[in-house]
């Protein structure tokens, strides 16, 4: 045969041979592949060592993946059936990967664990990861949102305190707002956000979701309260109608005043630290959330966010994992990591660490996150959540009323769940 | 050419299918299959409640169609796409045609030279000129706005502002796709006898007359293939408004059909709807390759 | 007649435009040579201040682009070397082998290339998920395997071959096969290498179908690489660019050394219409 023919032969066998599968460590053990999103990705390599030093026979494969479209990833490899063996997931995803059967229930190992107390984790946190009544993931780290704030702006407005109650507030904003002058506003809310309406629709205790979470529930009067506050706060000149691409830099218009408070997450207490310049860094503090003027409770409820670890049910080595899980999950552990990332640890007996303890910035996450509560446990919350910010933009903009905006929000989310209630129907045992 | 009275020998028919059998086979299995299915998918309302768990899918008939032309969104990335083609799509053509006359110009010297140069975006990595242009389009540090300082033109926030977003990613199309057409077009130049010039010349025919009385009549159907490639290949923007505008910003106004169907896809996995989207983008391409033909042969009548 | 004004126009046209052309290109060399953050800086510089490799350094040796580099080249050289002969075979089948059914198969293959391939890439996906290839390199592999464009490109060029050689061998005896292997692919050289440059680019730039379905890091090919990178890394300009060098430069030098075959391959293809 001809030598071109053979050669070709060669190619071929060759790239055949590269595609054969990877077998695990062929020596000896296990090796587990763990999906790690964004910094904490980068993070967690440097805390992986110590665990096979403990664990000799396992092995972690950490691949780190952008936050930017994670979570399509995740759902690409879910439906492709390449799922890893574990993954760093946002606890808002848990519904879509339970609803999935892609993720494992993790109750009985949370029971037999020494380590894993169920107790020490923050229950709004912990709530965020059970689905259907079984356990999904176990919480990581843990996010919600407060307010960040000018001190010196504040207290030049009579404000030397953070505003507990909304009408606080609402005079707070004013006030800085009138001292500040044109150009200047009180707070900074982009209109491409669904966190802060949802936040304070919670504070009134708006369900987000009706009968069952098959129906929008956005006209009920707890949320139509909560977004007319919120588009006034536009209306009125305290917020500017700005999106997350308008803004140039959250951190410089912050220090030079244009903007008194901001609500975010703890990732920006480091930001903040490192960006803000050194004048400042006395100027600016951290409280909880205000809560409605007749709550009796403060301070007001927020989002309960955050980062579990997840077992993937097509993995072959659950112990392992599990094993992996409790490693990261130690009180000692949690607090490394804090240390390493900003992060904030989801359980309570980390918390005491003196990194954690003694940080004046942290207290207020401390105290917020008593006072969290999990977002709708529907698949399709992400996808609401969309609808929410992108309904809201022509009321913030005058171009339409709060009620037209939040009948079409209805609207919207009603066809979103169209499915799910079908699927609920079928479910539902007849007779 | 192979006899026509010559009949076919059964060796040859066994060995005509050895050779043609696998080609076809993944040309029907990975290709005409999967669009075949498209359409049966969009009839449904596949999405990740059926991938759980099969029984919960369903026929819904023309239902997602309907849906769809009454979504806002898809009539946005409609308008977006059909901007980007009906200005992008002209321009890129007029650059390449201009292209092609500068080098086949009998003037030119080291046209090969001119020739690379020309052609070479065509042949990089759209993802990695995305990532360039990125930086080249930076409101700030951008050269362009650097460049248009010069003109004493202020800055300008391409990928920021919606005026602006879907010019920027016509004019990274223009740079990237006309070297392609441009070789295309000359070689259609190239076979233009030059004695059709050598009469309109002694008729006293200028630079212009000639090119409107010669060159463009005689380029026609070579004008009409790169203008039809052209347009088939613009209707599936996709990669650079992923790449450069962050998948549709501003607000929507880069948004492309084709990156529709991907975020309804691999986004939010409504599979079914995603589906019906990019059969509606087949006929879109369909009817405007019919019209393009139909309208370029009555002309020639 | 010497036309002294209209060409000196012409070349400043024609310098103007390849300036303008390859600026982009040049600027992201300059730009990956430079020291972090000077390409931030205002006004935005065109040549570094000093040259340093530490962006590429830290591509290979932290980054890992080298195995992406060999994904990326294994990959395209799996998918030409298949998709040529399977192209071949059927391009020469379609020109010179009689068959029942010839014509109408091959009008039909024209009349597809219509269809846009994006249409076809979700219900692959599931195709894929159902044969268990999602994630490995075949999925990439199996459906670049054949094209029509190929198989039209090849049998195109193959009708101009001479049937009375065919014959011949047919009457010395040649089987079928050995007619191909012996005769058919050395004269089709030349449309097989445009067929393979054609084949090779198209792969190595490929960026939606592998984004989709390779979900092992380890496998990432350049294109999915970069736009991962892009995802962490927007901030480091001089990283991308350094990136971006080493995803287009090797298929700019593979062009720029077998031009002559590409073009000729596009021609093919254009003036056929």
């Amino acid at each position: 045969m001809s030598g071109r023919i053979r050669l070709m032969g060669l190619l071929l066998t060759a790239s055949l041979a590269s595609c054969a599968p990877r077998a695990d460590t062929a020596d000896t053990g296990v090796t587990l592949r763990f999906w790690a999103l964004g910094r904490e990705g980068e993070v967690v390599k440097d805390l992986i060592p110590e665990f096979e030093r403990r664990n000799p026979g396992i092995r972690v494969d950490v691949q780190q993946i952008p936050f930017l479209n994670a979570h399509e990833k995740l759902l690409t490899a879910c439906v492709g059936g390449v799922t890893p063996d574990l993954a760093q997931v946002g606890n808002t995803w848990i519904p879509e990967l339970a609803n999935l059967e892609a993720i494992a229930r993790l109750d009985e190992q949370v029971s037999r664990s020494s380590v894993i107390a169920q107790m020490d984790y923050f229950p709004g946190i912990w709530d965020t990861n059970v689905v259907d009544g079984f356990v999904r993931g176990i919480p990581w780290y843990v996010d919600t949102r407060l307010l960040f704030y000018r001190t010196d702006l504040l207290a030049a407005a009579g404000f030397p305190e953070p505003p507990r109650t909304w009408s606080q507030w609402l005079e707070a904003m004013r006030r800085v707002k009138s001292r500040g002058g044109p150009g200047r506003f009180a707070i900074l809310l982009p209109v491409d956000e669904h966190e802060q309406p949802v936040i304070l629709g919670r504070e009134l205790g708006a369900g987000l979701l009706r009968d069952g979470d098959r129906y929008g529930d956005f006209r009920s009067p707890a949320f139509r309260q909560a977004a007319g506050f919120y588009v006034g706060l536009f209306r009125s000149g305290l917020a500017p109608a700005w999106s997350n691409s308008q803004i140039v830099s959250v951190y410089q218009q912050f220090a030079a005043g244009d903007y008194a408070f901001y609500i975010t997450g703890p990732w920006n207490v480091g930001e903040f630290r490192r960006r803000l310049p050194a004048d400042m860094q006395d100027k600016w503090k951290t409280a909880p959330m205000p809560a409605p003027d007749n709550s009796r409770d403060w301070p007001g409820v927020s989002v309960a966010g955050g980062a579990s670890l997840v077992l993937f049910r097509a993995s072959r080595h659950p112990e392992e994992v599990w094993k992996l899980i409790e490693f990261l999950s130690a009180p000692a552990m949690q607090v490394r990591f804090h240390e390493l990332t900003g992060d904030l640890p989801s359980r309570a007996t980390s918390w005491a660490s003196p990194s954690l303890a003694g940080d004046p910035q942290t207290a207020a996450f401390r105290a917020q996150l008593e006072r969290v509560v999990p977002a709708p446990k529907v698949p399709e919350w992400e996808e609401i959540t969309v609808q929410i910010w992108q309904s809201l933009e022509p009321a913030i903009r005058g171009r339409t009323t709060v009620d037209a905006a939040l009948t079409d929000l209805d609207k919207r989310v009603d066809r979103i769940l169209a499915k799910r209630r079908q699927v609920l129907e079928r479910r539902r045992p007849h007779g | 050419m192979a006899d026509p009275r010559r009949r076919s020998i059964p060796s040859e028919v066994r060995a005509a299918w050895l050779f043609v059998g696998p080609g076809l086979a993944i040309i029907f299995l990975f290709f005409l299959l999967p669009i075949a299915a498209a359409l049966l998918l969009s009839l449904t309302d596949f999405d990740l409640y059926a991938v759980a768990d099969w029984r919960n899918l369903r026929l819904v008939g023309f239902e997602n169609y309907s849906h769809l032309l009454r979504d806002r969104l898809f009539w946005q990335a409609m308008r977006n796409t059909f901007y980007f083609v009906l200005v992008g799509g002209p321009l890129t053509v007029m650059v390449s045609l201009a292209a092609a006359l500068m080098i086949q110009s009998k003037l030119t010297r080291f046209p090969g030279i001119f020739r690379t140069a020309f052609f070479a975006p065509a042949v990089t990595t759209l993802v990695a000129i995305a990532a360039v242009w990125r930086y080249l389009y930076h409101p700030q540090f951008g050269l362009l706005n650097h460049a248009l300082g010069w003109f004493g033109i202020a800055p300008i926030d391409w990928l920021g502002d919606t005026r602006w977003a879907m010019p920027a990613i016509i004019l990274l199309s223009i740079w990237k796709n006309f070297g392609a057409n441009m070789i295309i077009l000359a070689a259609g130049l190239q076979s233009i006898p030059e004695s059709l010039y050598e009469a309109a010349r002694l008729e006293g025919a200028g630079w212009w007359r000639q090119l409107r009385d010669v060159t463009l009549p005689m380029l026609a159907p070579t004008f009409l293939f790169v203008a039809v490639m052209t347009c088939i290949g613009y209707f599936q923007l996709f990669a650079e408004p992923f790449v450069l505008t962050r998948q549709g910003e501003p607000l929507n106004s880069t948004l492309s059909v084709a990156l529709l169907m991907y975020k309804e896809g691999f986004r939010f996995w409504h599979m079914g709807y995603a589906a019906a989207v990019a059969f509606i983008l087949f006929l879109v391409i369909l009817a405007a390759t019919t019209l393009q033909v139909r309208l370029a042969k009555g002309r020639e009548a | 007649m010497k036309k002294p004004l209209t060409s000196l126009l012409l070349h400043a046209a024609l310098i103007a435009g390849a300036v303008l052309t390859l600026l982009p290109l040049v600027w992201m060399i300059m730009a990956s040579l430079m020291p972090t953050g000077e390409a931030s800086s205002e006004p935005p510089p065109f040549f570094p201040s000093h040259v340093t490799f530490d962006h590429y350094r830290e591509l290979f040796v932290h980054l890992n682009i080298g195995r992406v580099l060999f994904n990326s080249a294994l990959l395209a050289v799996s998918v030409t070397v298949l998709s040529v002969l399977l192209n071949a075979m059927a391009g020469y089948a379609f020109a010179k082998l009689r068959f029942p059914g010839r014509g109408k198969i091959f009008g039909f293959l024209l009349g597809a290339l219509v269809l846009p391939a994006q249409v076809a890439i979700l219900p692959l996906f599931l195709l894929m998920r159902q044969l268990g290839l999602v994630g490995s390199y075949w999925g990439v592999i199996l459906p670049g395997m054949a094209t029509i464009f190929g198989i039209f490109l090849v049998r195109q060029y193959a009708l101009s071959i001479p049937d009375e050689l065919l014959d011949a061998a047919r009457i010395d005896g040649a089987s079928e096969v050995r007619i191909f292997a012996e005769i058919i692919l050395p004269l089709c050289r030349p449309v097989l290498v445009t067929l393979a440059i054609f084949t090779f680019l198209g792969t190595w730039n490929d960026f939606f179908w592998p984004l989709v379905v390779l979900a092992d890091d380890a496998k990432y090919t350049l294109p999915v690489a970069l736009a991962n990178l892009f995802g962490e890394h927007v901030q480091d300009t001089e990283l991308m660019m350094a990136g971006s060098v080493l995803t287009v430069m090797p298929v700019l030098l593979l062009f720029l050394f077998l031009q002559r075959h590409y073009v000729q391959g596009l021609l093919m293809g254009g003036l056929k219409e």
